[in-house]
């Protein structure tokens, strides 16, 4: 469903991606770790034409996202996007959050867009949260806002950019719960994260990334239990043991 | 000291009347040019912060320009300088047919002045505050404009509340400046009673009341929009 072929991307003479390729299957969760500086999270904000790249190609269902023949926000519309930082807009209710792309790019009225809005907010676990803007909610609820804001445009896959990064401890769980939960009902997800533990029990595959490579694209599997590369193990000793 | 105060002057005709209506043009001078200020201020703030370089280049030419002269170069350039320098129908009808020539020239040198200031405060606020979130904005599929109008502008105008307290400020006591092209407002109506009556203490002690009024009023109108828009709970949410 998303091809990347070959996917290169520098700022100015620093080689941040190097030729990287992979293909994510409808329905697949593909878990992306690695070293800080590895490019992970370029090469994911490359999948919805956030970052600019330079060569190669990357293609969702077909369609190519560095096309300048390609309507962009189109495609960004069919692709959700949870970032580290949440990134909601502090002037608006969680509801209205939630609804604002609804209604300016899928044309919902807005008595259909907040009604769908609250619902998946519920969903979320947040139904009694719709009132509320961003600063008067904890970490862990403006992340599900967040996810909630991209679920409701019906996304056909589903991009998260370490988004438990930004958290305190205790907030980490209730947001991978609903990640957990959105992967169990066969969304197709790719996730940039250090949580070891989510990858070993919601991802179908591994990506190690180190340099600007990807390294090892491996079943989850294979990849905990037998890593090919050397720098793998070493990543992996390291975030396991601590 | 040997001077007389005789606060009289302050309720006695005609001296009253001048007080009062210098204060009434002061406070129409005020707004109006205020008004030209914050529309010219958003629309060059934006185009200042826009992705087209032509736009952002104009915007910055303006600002530059009408930042760096001082608004009382300004208020005589626009005065005396213009009439003269445009076709002479145009001159013409600048001297003789524009109603009220010295205050509109005053509103719009003012305005213009302080609508340079007030642009780079927009631009500013939309970068600091607005910009940052722009990529979230488009990930929903947003189009770039929709997400500049909808989430940033607003957000870097909520942010500037503070700011533009200030500058509503200064432009009001811009309004001063016009008395030297002969618009009689509160300070050149205050000079007028002291010339009259020699209570100039007396006189401007009305000006300067008169004055800390109008500022307090313009304060407390932007707290109540501040309020009205969130934007103290805003920063406060961003700190």
């Amino acid at each position: 469903m998303i091809v990347l072929d070959d996917v290169h991307k520098s700022y100015g003479p620093q080689h941040i991606l190097r030729g990287c390729s992979a293909e994510i299957r409808l329905g697949e969760v593909v878990v992306v770790c690695g070293p800080s500086g590895s490019g992970k999270s370029t090469l994911i904000k490359c999948i919805n034409g956030l970052v600019p790249f330079e060569r190669g190609t990357i293609t969702v269902d077909g369609v190519s996202v560095s096309s300048p023949k390609t309507d962009l926000p189109a495609l960004r519309s069919r692709i959700g996007m949870v970032f580290q930082s949440f990134e909601l807009y502090p002037h608006m209710t969680a509801l209205q959050n939630v609804s604002l792309a609804q209604i300016h790019v899928l044309r919902r009225s807005q008595k259909e867009a907040d009604e769908r809005s609250a619902k998946i907010l519920t969903r979320v676990g947040l139904g009694d949260k719709l009132g509320q803007r961003p600063s008067q909610l904890s970490g862990g609820q403006q992340q599900r806002v967040s996810i909630a804001r991209a679920l409701a445009m019906n996304p056909q896959a589903m991009l998260f950019d370490e988004p438990t990064s930004a958290l305190d401890p205790e907030m980490i769980n209730e947001v991978l719960e609903v990640m957990q939960e959105l992967a169990l009902e066969g969304m197709t997800m790719i996730v940039v994260t250090h949580e070891m533990g989510f990858a070993q029990r919601v991802a179908d595959r591994v990506l190690f990334m180190d340099r600007g490579e990807i390294v090892e694209d491996t079943p989850k599997e294979q990849f905990f239990t037998a890593p090919a590369s050397e720098r793998a193990r070493q990543f992996l000793k390291q975030v396991l043991t601590h | 000291m040997n001077y007389r105060w005789d606060w009289s002057v302050l309720i006695r005709e005609p001296y009253i009347d001048w007080l009062w209506s210098g204060l009434l043009l002061t406070l129409a001078i005020s707004i109006l040019s205020w008004a030209v200020a914050l529309t010219i201020g958003i629309v060059v703030g934006v185009a200042r912060s826009a992705p087209s370089r032509v736009a952002r280049l104009l915007a910055g030419i303006y600002i530059d320009v009408f930042r760096s002269v001082p608004p009382l170069v300004q208020l005589f350039l626009w005065y005396f300088v213009l009439p003269e320098i445009v076709p002479d129908g145009v001159g013409l009808w600048l001297k003789r047919d524009l109603p009220y020539p010295e205050i509109v020239t005053a509103v719009v040198a003012i305005g213009l002045f302080a609508g340079a200031r007030v642009a780079e405060q927009v631009r500013a606020g939309i970068e600091a505050v607005g910009a940052p979130l722009l990529p979230a904005a488009l990930a929903t599929g947003l189009r770039p404009l929709q997400a500049f109008r909808l989430i940033a502008l607003p957000l870097g105008l909520r942010a500037i509340v503070g700011p533009l307290t200030s500058e509503f400020l200064i432009t009001i006591k811009l309004s001063s400046l016009s008395l030297t092209i002969g618009v009689l407002e509160l300070t050149a109506q205050s000079r007028h009673v002291e010339n009259y009556t020699f209570q100039g203490f007396e006189a401007f002690t009305f000006a300067t009341v008169g004055y800390l009024v109008i500022g307090l009023c313009a304060t407390g109108l932007m707290r109540l929009i501040d309020g009205r828009i969130g934007g103290a709970s805003l920063r406060k949410a961003t700190t």
